[in-house]
């Protein structure tokens, strides 16, 4: 046979690839791939036809605005989204049709539905929900800590190419090839060469390797950028609660992803070089490889919920028309999980069979993590207490947030008990834990997020209906979607079952499938959402004239919207934690200053898009053993970065006149708010907390 | 408008010097953020050399081939290097490029002769049929040991652009933190290096 030849001996030209990799006769990958060539060619020519290239390389593809590339990480999300998504929706009808009489095994084959679920998390964790923070990220925090851009502005630019890479490179392996069919953490040996020998596992070692990589330079920058560029007056216990979340999440990255680039450097030296680490024989310890992904994965956990708790703080905060209550409680308790999440990582794998008492610390752990989660919840609920809650879509969010999170930080109380653990373990009961969390925490504080924060990025707010709407089917079809499959775990169906033959799970898995449906009717009106408001940008109603459409407390809404590329006129200094409340009570908010300063700011790079990009080659060349590709890359890379490091001309100055005249306009558009400022100045004042003067 | 802050006036009548100390401030930050990764991405290796350090398969032991005289000579050329690199960060601050280019260059040298007897290490070990494919002991072995090789390799090409640049511009604020930075990257690899001499050599040959 032609495959297995290659296998064992790559082509010099082409490597293992051959025609045989392209799946033309697969009745559900070949119409999404020529649905897939055919909308990319369509939208090659649109753009081609508007004449649009030189703006987007000069606008967008080079820009190392942080707002833009923040934009594009959500862009990049919201796509992604619907991949992993459609994952989601195959699952489902498979395991419902699974059972029927009618169809009776389903419609996928096993290598197919593991490849399947295994792409779905992979999708989900590292290309839906960490783009999306870090786009929020990208987009807000440099404005709320009053900073002009991120500390390394090109490397923001490079780590957002190589996160799409990352994207790229999973999103080839649907129709070049395979990916791993090994569940989205790789466990060994399963991985290995001996027992994956296609080049899925290789497509997910180098989609996770190159973005891995890339969030690791983003974790550098944004801790430098909070430490280092604050406006003058904001200490460190005046920051905003997303701030001190972003920086307590970018620490854990820092910390955490090296361990995943050596486990993953480990496993490629094992498939391609025959060393030692996690094979079977010869010394390999495959428990380690479990012991390193999850001293990475459970931490990594709290750096995608930690953000989502800061967002669902603000949102909060502002639609409650009072001061958060507790800051100092939820600052301490971020920092507390923080710690607490680097020392409970062996709750994974209670069945390891560590022993008890190595089981007993770790269940305690989990358990502890819960207490510093539990204030953060009463700080929330208390800062509603008493205040004018508005219930917008954003704060529609929040309370599903509040109840979905709950339910899901309660059954993780459950699995925490080791004893319980041995029963549950590997059932369908941990997969609907980690999604209740995940979507009930760190989705649904995203997407509270991102219509808060929508009007600042774009200038326009969402519809509010729309918004509502898809709350509820979020909601609702979360249950629907999962308390079937919570029941069905503790029946004792395991996860990843590609073949079911237990009659009684056949309606859980039929109302499980309503719930999918729910959700997709939920994706599809926020979908519908974004594309209308950007259709209705300029109506009134939608339209942010004033940069401050929520009647905000914190830096970013104190300049336009979306902010000017230099994102402050002036900046303020900070007597406050909520700086821009502190202006409005004082009448100091939208005021021209005395003088405007020139400003310093970096210019736009060639070299983000064209390095990043060029690990693509790099990856595909390494997953298909094609050498002269890996060389050239590698060659082509270095060369690109030695230009880049003897060039001189990298920033400029926006001179005064320009910035007096742009921010002329804006404060003349915030000229009427002022006597709205002083009818509400009497109401925040009772809120002053007592421990700030 | 507040008043802007006291450092905002201070700084005002010459905000370009401003931007460069801010600069260097920003840029050497960063540089010990990445540092604080490379250290647990060695703190992983380090670990998996502990897990696998017993993992033999009947072959060839470090305690026979391990030879302390040799290692020790390594070590002293490194460490000996970071005392140079040191000698010419000193030529660098009082901005005397001869001091500084001579320093660098022994450096320089002193890391290639560290770097040739790792790699007459790695060979004459191979020959003696210990690779990293023989057991789970001289993976580890090969791939901490190699990281460290690899981060000194990256360092010298680093030393090699960083002499052009001095060439080219002399002692500007953007070769003064780069030449900070690697000064840092450089020192973090002794450190690294003892511990491999430690855990390593000395608890593989005793």
């Amino acid at each position: 046979m032609v495959q297995t030849d290659l296998i064992k001996d790559p082509h010099v030209l082409t490597g293992k690839l051959h025609w045989g990799v392209i799946p033309f006769h697969d009745p559900v990958v070949a119409p999404v791939m020529f649905a897939a060539i055919f909308g990319g060619l369509l939208l090659v020519a649109f753009v081609t036809y508007k004449k649009m290239w030189g703006y987007l390389w000069n606008e967008w593809f080079t820009s190392v605005d942080h707002k833009k590339i923040g934009i594009m990480y959500c862009i990049a999300a919201l796509v992604m989204l619907v991949r992993g998504f459609s994952d989601a929706i195959l699952m489902r009808t498979h395991q419902a049709l699974s059972l029927s009489d009618e169809f009776g095994e389903g419609f996928l084959p096993p290598e197919h539905y593991d490849q399947i679920f295994t792409a779905h998390g992979v999708i989900m964790i590292f290309f839906v929900a960490t783009p999306l923070m870090v786009g929020i990220m990208n987009v807000v925090m440099p404005l709320q800590i009053g900073a002009r851009d991120v500390a390394f502005p090109f490397l923001n630019s490079l780590s957002f190419y190589l996160f799409l890479v990352g994207v790229l490179l999973i999103n080839l392996s649907l129709f070049v090839g395979e990916f791993a069919a090994t569940g989205w953490l790789a466990y060994t040996p399963l991985s290995g060469i001996e027992f994956s020998p296609g080049v899925g596992v290789d497509y997910w070692i180098w989609a996770l390797q190159i973005s891995g990589i890339g969030t690791t330079l983003t974790a550098v920058n944004f801790v430098a950028t909070i430490l280092k560029m604050r406006a003058p007056g904001m200490t460190m216990w005046k920051m905003p609660v997303f701030t001190w979340t972003t920086f307590c999440a970018n620490i854990i990255a820092l910390v955490i992803f090296p361990i995943l680039t050596v486990a993953i450097a480990q496993l490629t030296l094992d498939r391609y070089f025959d060393f030692n680490f996690f094979t079977n024989d010869d010394g390999g310890n495959q428990m380690m490889w479990v012991n390193l992904v999850w001293a990475w994965g459970h931490p990594e956990v709290y750096f995608l919920v930690l953000p989502a708790f800061g967002m669902i703080s603000e949102v909060t905060a502002t639609f409650s028309r009072k001061r958060l209550f507790g800051y100092v409680s939820l600052v301490w308790a971020t920092i507390a999980i923080t710690i607490l999440s680097f020392l409970v990582w062996l709750h994974h794998f209670f069945t390891m069979g560590s022993g008890a008492s190595v089981n007993a610390f770790f269940g305690i752990m989990t358990m502890i993590i819960g207490i510093p989660t539990g204030v953060k919840l009463y700080n929330w609920i208390f800062t509603m207490y008493k205040g004018r809650v508005e219930l917008s879509a954003s704060m529609w969010w929040v309370i599903a947030m509040l109840v979905t999170f709950t339910v899901g930080g309660m059954t993780g109380v459950m699995l925490s008990i080791p004893a319980n653990d041995f029963v549950l373990h590997n059932s369908m009961f941990v997969p609907a834990h980690f999604h209740n969390v995940l979507i009930g925490g760190a989705v649904y504080g995203f997407f509270a997020g991102f219509t808060y924060w929508f009007p600042k990025a774009t200038g326009a707010k969402l519809n509010e209906t729309l918004g509502k709407w898809s709350v509820a089917l979020w909601f609702f079809g979360y249950f629907f979607a999962w308390v079937p499959l919570y029941y069905t775990g503790f029946d004792g169906m395991t996860r990843r079952l590609q073949y079911i033959d237990n009659p009684e799970w056949q309606l859980p898995m039929y109302v499980a499938l309503i719930g999918v449906a729910m959700l997709a009717a939920g994706i599809a009106a926020q979908i519908a959402n974004i594309v209308i408001t950007i259709y209705k940008r300029n109506e009134p109603g939608y339209k942010d004239v004033t940069g401050d459409p929520w009647d905000g407390h914190t830096l970013e809404w104190y300049t336009t919207s979306p902010p000017q590329f230099y994102n402050f006129g002036d900046v303020p200094y900070i007597n406050d934690r909520d700086p821009l409340l502190d202006m409005k009570q004082k009448g100091t908010a939208y005021k021209r200053p005395e003088k405007y300063e020139r400003i310093h700011m970096p210019k736009n790079s060639w070299a983000g898009p064209v390095i990043g990009l060029l690990t693509l080659p790099l990856g595909f060349g390494f997953v298909w053993h094609i050498w002269w590709m890996v060389y050239v890359s590698v060659a082509a890379i270095f060369a690109a970065w030695v230009k880049l490091n003897f060039e001189r001309d990298k920033d400029y100055y926006v001179e005064v006149p320009e910035v007096e005249e742009i921010e002329g306009q804006f404060l003349k558009s915030n000229e009427g708010r002022h006597y709205y400022f002083e009818q509400h100045a009497k109401h925040y004042k009772k809120w002053k907390p007592s421990d700030q003067k | 408008m507040t008043a802007l802050t006291n450092d905002h006036d201070l700084h005002d009548h010459d905000d370009h010097h401003h931007h460069e100390a801010e600069a260097a401030d920003r840029y050497m930050f960063g540089f010990w953020l990445y540092i604080i990764s490379d250290c647990l991405l060695f703190a992983t290796l380090f670990a998996t050399y502990a897990v696998m350090g017993q993992n033999f398969n009947n072959e060839i032991t470090p305690y026979e081939l391990f030879d302390l005289g040799f290692v020790a000579v390594e070590t002293a050329l490194l460490l000996l290097s970071s005392f140079t690199f040191g000698m010419a960060m000193l030529g660098a601050n009082a901005e005397n490029m001869a001091k500084m280019k001579f320093w660098l260059i022994v450096t320089a040298l002193l890391g290639l002769s560290f770097l040739g007897m790792e790699i007459y290490e790695f060979v004459h070990f191979s020959h003696e049929g210990a690779t990293p494919q023989t057991s789970g002991y001289w993976t580890s072995f090969y791939s901490l040991v190699a990281t460290h090789g690899l981060h000194v390799t990256a360092g010298l090409i680093w030393m090699f652009f960083l002499f052009i640049h001095f060439n080219r511009d002399g002692f500007t604020n953007a070769n003064k933190i780069r030449l900070a930075c690697l000064s840092l990257f450089w020192h973090f690899l002794d450190i690294i290096w003892i511990c491999v001499f430690s855990f390593v050599y000395l608890r593989g040959a005793m």
